[in-house]
């Protein structure tokens, strides 16, 4: 049962991932980043007890919350893809090229911490694809999912291996801190418009 | 009571508070009394020992429990408490001549407190969380109020993060390797994620590019308080990894890669300084510069390079603290700080140009000022062990000592009939007179520091013998 749960959890994080890429809509993009911290729950929770991953999850969709409210506040008009190259069909290449590396390396790293590739390859899914986020766009909005989504792959394959409730704090800390300064940028990007 | 409550919590909870005091002068007064009170407490109250005082007896423990794990400061963070709190005063007060006292005091001791936080955090490893919590702390201080964040300051955030995974997965597979000593493999996995990790964090040779970005885009001020204080930590950081694993110190390999790290960023900062046209990113360069002088004092240390690591901190912080002075005075009147936009500054800026210069130069290893001893003893140890290296760094020094003749030409060219007029208030004069004495002062005496020499190595266990 647990592995069906983190096979489909793995399904959704692939579509979520390429999705928040792909999408030039804000709303969505919230969307896909929440998406995420959910499928991360249920991957984390079948190695940590449920209300340790429920952290997880209410502190990832705590800052999607900071961010869609800051973003809500300081809505552009006729914004908004700043990243370069901005086509649709090359990102969605691009994704499909670090699905297959991630796959292929997932295939090492389940062998190396002994967890299952579900949860191996959705860590890193997750780390690649915001990884390339990075890469591509110089909208702070963007780079702070970009570094959110990093981290909730990072998390996800952490958690396998330390259970520490202070680690867990401290990356809440740096999830919602991220998420603040996110929110930061986007009340100072609007300052200087008005 | 206990220590981590009073160097941690209390100056986090004060910083909170200051946040609340309208008046720059009432900020900047209480921190540095605050921040004095710390270091004479640091220097003078024994940790975890009786101190009887008149008819009062206390005791200050030394850790502190955290969501089943510990905050944990000895007698023997004494000295780097002392360090770190003192220096903090210093940069505290030249705040109010500024006006920037309410936007850095109160953010500045937070970040001081978490940097203290995540030396004193065990296991160590987790100090990574707390480092990345301090850069998040930077952000509002590093982005300028009304503008829309730049290249540099993304970048910053972006390398600062992307070291969090590296060093907290080097700390599980280094635990593999103390039960598991033999294992190569793992040896090889954890020196990648670490060198990764602190190649992110202390901003080595390819990772820079965004210091001298976010040295354009700052307040120059601002930008010394975090360029001392965050690189400052790290090391430290790193030194306690080198401390606590003996197959990390006793590898052969860490030394040529700790100074082919350290050659690759004095020359190739070097280099870059004396080509660049604007002050701030000099200053940057020099930055990177002074972490290369750092990293090559590590590959030294079976030979004095400790002592050559803590001999380079105060000349660091001095310097710094002077040239990001003479800097910031310099964009309160000038926003725009190009070469070919200064010209003749050195008539109406006398003090100011002068800060830049000699900090400058003293960062260049020149005789008689504050950084001279220290980058000459690692010039000497390096020609010990290869001379070619010890020419590139050298010659990297020589770049950056170059590009302060030429801002000094730039400065100097003055039209025709200027007249000398310093515009520099009193109290900025002050400032910048005491630095200046203080870097020739260094400079001719650097066994002042002595003290602080003698205590600090304490901190680590193994490589402090």
């Amino acid at each position: 049962m647990a592995e069906t749960i983190n096979w489909a959890a793995l399904l959704l994080t692939i579509m979520a991932s390429v999705g928040l890429l792909l999408s030039r809509d804000w709303h969505w993009r919230i969307g896909f980043l929440a998406t995420q911290y959910l499928c991360a729950f249920f991957m984390l929770q079948t190695h940590w007890p449920i209300s340790m991953a429920a952290s997880k999850l209410v502190a990832g969709w705590m800052a999607c919350v900071v961010l869609g409210i800051a973003r809500l506040n300081s809505e552009k008009r006729g914004e908004e893809d700043l990243s370069i190259p901005q086509g649709r069909l090359f990102h969605l290449l691009i994704s499909f090229i670090i699905l297959v590396v991630t796959f292929a390396v997932s295939l090492r790293v389940t062998t190396w911490l002994g967890i299952s590739l579900p949860i191996a390859w959705g860590s890193l899914v997750l780390m690649g694809l915001g990884l390339l986020q990075l890469g591509i766009t110089l909208d702070p909005f963007r780079v702070v999912i970009g570094l959110l989504t990093i981290l909730c792959g990072f998390e996800i394959l952490y958690a396998t291996v330390e259970s520490s409730i202070l680690v867990t704090a401290l990356l809440a800390v740096v999830n919602l801190g991220l998420a603040l300064t996110g929110a930061f940028f986007l009340i100072t990007v609007e300052e200087e418009r008005i | 009571m206990n220590a981590p409550m009073l160097w941690i919590f209390l100056p986090m909870v004060a910083g909170g508070l200051m946040l609340l005091i309208r008046n720059e002068k009432a900020v900047t007064l209480i921190a540095c009394l605050f921040t004095l009170f710390l270091t004479l407490a640091a220097w003078l109250i024994p940790i975890d020992s009786q101190l009887t005082l008149g008819g009062w007896s206390f005791k200050l423990a030394s850790s502190q429990e955290i969501l089943g794990r510990r905050l944990i400061l000895t007698s023997a963070d004494r000295a780097f408490l002392a360090l770190v709190y003192g220096s903090s005063m210093v940069w505290f007060i030249p705040t109010t001549s500024l006006q920037i006292a309410r936007r850095l005091i109160p953010l500045g001791l937070g970040i001081t407190a978490l940097l203290v936080a995540a030396l004193a955090v065990e296991p160590f490893l987790y100090a990574a969380l707390l480092i990345e919590t301090a850069v998040l702390f930077s952000v509002p201080l590093l982005s300028t109020p009304g503008q829309k964040p730049g290249k540099g300051l993304l970048r910053f955030i972006i390398f600062q993060t992307l070291a969090v995974p590296f060093i907290l997965f080097s700390g599980w597979i280094l635990a593999g390797i103390e039960a598991n000593p033999g294992n190569v493999n793992l040896v090889t996995q954890a020196a990648i994620f670490l060198g990764l990790g602190f190649a992110f964090l202390l901003a080595v040779f390819p990772f820079y590019t965004w210091i001298p970005l976010l040295a354009e885009e700052v307040h120059p001020y601002i930008l010394g308080f975090v360029f001392w204080m965050l690189p400052t930590v790290t090391l430290f950081f790193g030194l306690s990894f080198m401390d606590r694993y003996a197959w990390l110190r006793d590898t052969p390999a860490l030394g040529t890669v700790l100074s082919a790290a350290g050659a690759l960023m004095v020359t190739s900062g070097g280099i870059l300084a004396v080509f660049q046209r604007h002050l701030a990113r000099i200053m940057g360069y020099a930055v990177i510069i002074e972490t290369g002088f750092s990293l090559l004092a590590l590959s030294l240390v079976d030979r004095m390079g400790i002592t050559i690591f803590l001999l380079l901190l105060i000349p660091r912080t001095l310097c710094l603290m002077i040239w990001s002075l003479g800097l910031a005075i310099l964009k309160d009147h000038n926003p725009n700080l190009n070469l070919n936009s200064v010209n003749g500054f050195v008539r109406v800026w006398p003090f100011a140009g002068l800060a830049l210069i000699l900090s400058n130069l003293s960062l260049a290893g020149m005789p008689l000022l504050a950084g001279f001893p220290a980058h000459q003893a690692v010039w000497e140890e390096l020609a010990r062990e290869s001379l070619p290296l010890a020419f590139w760094v050298f010659f990297g020094s020589f770049c950056l000592a170059a590009s302060a003749i030429r801002v000094l030409a730039s400065m100097a060219k003055a039209p025709e009939g200027a007249h000398w007029e310093a515009h520099e208030t009193t109290s900025q004069r002050v400032l910048l007179w005491i630095g200046w004495l203080a870097m020739f002062l260094l400079g001719l005496f650097p066994n002042w520091v002595l003290p602080l020499w003698t205590k600090l190595p304490a901190l680590f266990e193994h490589l402090g013998q």
